[in-house]
């Protein structure tokens, strides 16, 4: 279906990614969020605020993170769409709610502008090291999906996106932005609402006497729902529960709910895995990056070229699930790998695993709080192609 | 095989409804006071004639916590704590229900303490009943916030020596605008007052004394349930409109119950629109109720 147009502000905008990020929330219909002020996220909600009572929507600020992330989830299972944003510090709060929502399988958005850590870290200065964070979090087995954005006009297109994932799997889905592309402005283009496609929830027909909140619909093993005030007299609940909702502990339960919250993911990761591809074929080094870093690699990337070097590149648009059929199929290809990114070595672990010792895997790592440094990554390519 | 004893002229207990009797039995211990309270939640329900397709039960985690699994009503068990702000969520987003939340001392006034007084200073149109057995049970009967001094738990060994927190002298100075106390013995009473509660607009907060005789009682030499229901009867006094600072809780001491705050001040939405509408005019578009394709 299309987006609604009372919310799609159609036209040419000269926009930041936090901005951008808001008005593409906005167009996949989300009417409510509810936030906790922390920089560099801020700014994501900071418009909601604006745009919400314009619109039929509710910005409420909350006392927490650990608030405003189960805030949202209240208002979904009251029956809008709903996100919250954070940064560093309220992203480790919001795990436990991370975790709720993975378990009571409710579609919902997490924006995280990462800046660099620990703790309370820098503020201002970006960072891409939450990547191992917002797979692993949460404490039990789930999974989840995070979209990586490298510019403003990702960040619209990639939020819708990302509502459209949490509707159709019924799962918290993340937008991993970084403080770069966050306070980064650029062109962003918002098509007219109706070329905006968007997923609508699930709603069930079934009958209220044989309806069942959590039994598995169809081959991508993802359940219908409902919204409080419908009759249905639902059970949701973060215990271990069967089909029902009911908590029920035994092993076989247990065991059945878990394989499917993780395999309604793994099963169906070739149609949520989003990567652009460039001068791959016949390449004797590609760098696998994602956000800002990808960037800052092109130059490196061209830099090699130029040197003569076969160097393709490999961005992840889609982190998790890891597109791991990609990296396998790579591997036996090249003779390496490059991964730069924000943080001192987290996807290339994922790359390591994947390619299998069937090439070289060069991590390059930065932290500090700035970009790398172009040559940094041009001199692993260099070593890479040796 | 034994035939089961069908009594076609037993009367069908009047909430049975309201339960999902289909997950009884259920796991309180026997003389647990939470029964009780549901009871009384049940017959409030019955008396004030909400519609119940329209009303939400939102628990956070401990032995009250349960409550929203066996009542048959749109039921959300929540993390620990955080009833309070999924509450909240779910008010804002589908404003025609009644939303309930349901749980025990420890969650609502440790881990959600403070979503529990910034709830009611907002004056959001939630109503909480916090069943208060002076410990945390669930997990085999610790000291919480609301546990009187000189008290023995499996984390006090040698007794209480932190003050304990008066609930409704909290909850009245953070905003709420009905507050009342009663114990498990006040089974009418307090069906009564959950009954008047639920026809305000606003933040409302019911606290029900209530035994643990497992762990709270038996480690205190209480005696059982039945000498905790006469301890109630002994020491309780309905006072009604005594200021809240007078109702705090000893060990032995008297248990001043009764409604103590009852009072008008418009809730959160009120203000919302109020404001937005004076600030934005027409192009102010107030939330409709669920808007999801």
């Amino acid at each position: 279906m299309h987006a609604d147009p009372v919310g799609v502000l159609t036209g040419a905008h000269f926009l930041d990614g936090d901005h951008a990020a808001c008005e593409g929330a906005i167009a996949a219909g989300a009417r409510f969020s509810a936030g906790y002020p922390i920089t560099p996220s801020t700014e994501i909600v900071e418009r909601f605020s604006h745009r919400a009572p314009k619109i039929g929507g509710t910005f409420i600020q909350m006392e927490d993170e650990l608030a405003a992330s189960i805030a949202i989830l209240g208002a979904v299972w009251g029956g809008v769409k709903a996100f919250t944003v954070t940064s560093g510090p309220g992203f480790s709060l919001m795990m436990e709610h991370i975790g709720y929502a993975a378990m009571t399988e409710t579609p919902c958005v997490f924006i995280d502008v990462q800046r660099g850590g620990p703790s309370t870290g820098l503020p201002t200065l970006p960072a891409q090291a939450d990547m191992m964070q917002v797979k692993w979090g949460s404490h039990g087995d789930y999974e989840i999906i995070a979209l990586c954005p490298n510019s403003p006009q990702e960040c619209f297109d990639l939020t819708i996106k990302a509502f459209n994932f949490a509707e159709q799997y019924r799962v918290p889905v993340f937008v991993m932005m970084d403080e770069v592309v966050g306070h980064m402005t650029e062109k962003v283009v918002i098509p007219p609402a109706e070329e905006i496609e968007v997923e609508p929830r699930r709603w069930t027909s079934a009958d209220k006497s044989v309806f069942k909140l959590f039994a598995p619909c169809g081959e991508d093993q993802v359940p219908e729902m409902t919204r409080a005030g419908e009759g249905y007299k639902v059970h949701v609940t973060g215990l271990t529960h069967d089909e029902r909702g009911y908590p029920n502990m035994t092993p076989a339960v247990q065991d059945r709910m878990v394989r499917r919250l993780v395999s309604k993911i793994r099963d169906n990761a070739h149609k949520i895995c989003l990567t652009e591809e460039q001068g791959i074929e016949g390449a004797d080094v590609v760098v696998i990056s994602y956000g800002i870093t990808s960037r800052v690699a092109q130059r490196a990337v061209e830099n090699a070229r130029a040197e003569g070097l076969k160097v393709g590149t490999l961005r992840l648009i889609t982190a998790w699930p890891f597109p791991e059929h990609i990296i396998r199929a790579l591997a036996p290809k090249v003779k390496g790998l490059v991964v730069p990114e924000l943080n001192l070595g987290q996807m290339v672990r994922e790359v390591e695993r994947c390619a299998g010792g069937k090439c070289k895997v060069i991590a390059v790592g930065h932290a500090g709080g700035t970009v790398h440094d172009p040559d940094q990554i041009l001199k692993a390519i260099q070593e890479a192609a040796r | 095989m034994s035939t089961p004893i069908v009594c076609i002229n037993a009367p069908e207990n009047p909430v049975e409804d309201f339960l999902r009797t289909d997950r009884m039995p259920h796991i309180w211990c026997p003389g647990c006071g939470i029964g009780t309270t549901v009871n009384c939640f049940s017959r409030a329900l019955l008396d004030s004639k909400t519609d119940l397709n329209k009303l939400s039960i939102v628990s956070g985690i401990g032995c009250t916590g349960r409550v929203a699994g066996y009542v048959n009503l749109d039921s959300f068990h929540t993390t620990h704590g955080r009833a309070i702000p999924f509450a909240t969520g779910l008010k804002l987003a589908n404003p025609e229900m009644t939303v309930v939340v349901y749980s025990g001392d420890g969650d609502l006034f440790a881990i959600g303490g403070n979503h529990l007084i910034h709830a009611a200073r907002r004056n959001v149109d939630i109503k909480v009943i916090c069943v208060n057995n002076l410990t945390y049970a669930m997990t085999g009967g610790q000291t919480a916030p609301t546990t009187p001094l000189d008290v023995i738990t499996a984390t006090s060994p040698y007794g209480t020596y932190d003050p304990a927190f008066n609930l409704p002298y909290l909850v009245e100075a953070a905003g709420a605008i009905y507050v009342a106390r009663w114990t498990t013995f006040h089974v009418k009473q307090l069906a009564r007052s959950m009954a008047e509660m639920f026809k305000k607009k606003g933040f409302g907060f019911i606290e029900v004394i209530s035994p643990c005789p497992t762990l709270y009682q038996r480690r205190n030499k209480m005696g059982d349930a039945l000498d905790t229901m006469k301890f109630y009867k002994e020491v309780s006094k309905t006072k009604h409109g005594t200021p809240t600072a007078e109702v705090g809780l000893s060990k032995s001491g008297e248990i001043i119950v009764g409604k103590f705050v009852d009072r008008e001040r418009p809730d959160f939405t009120a203000m919302m629109h109020a404001h937005l509408q004076q600030t934005l005019g027409e192009k102010y578009i107030p939330v409709e109720g669920p808007v999801c394709s």
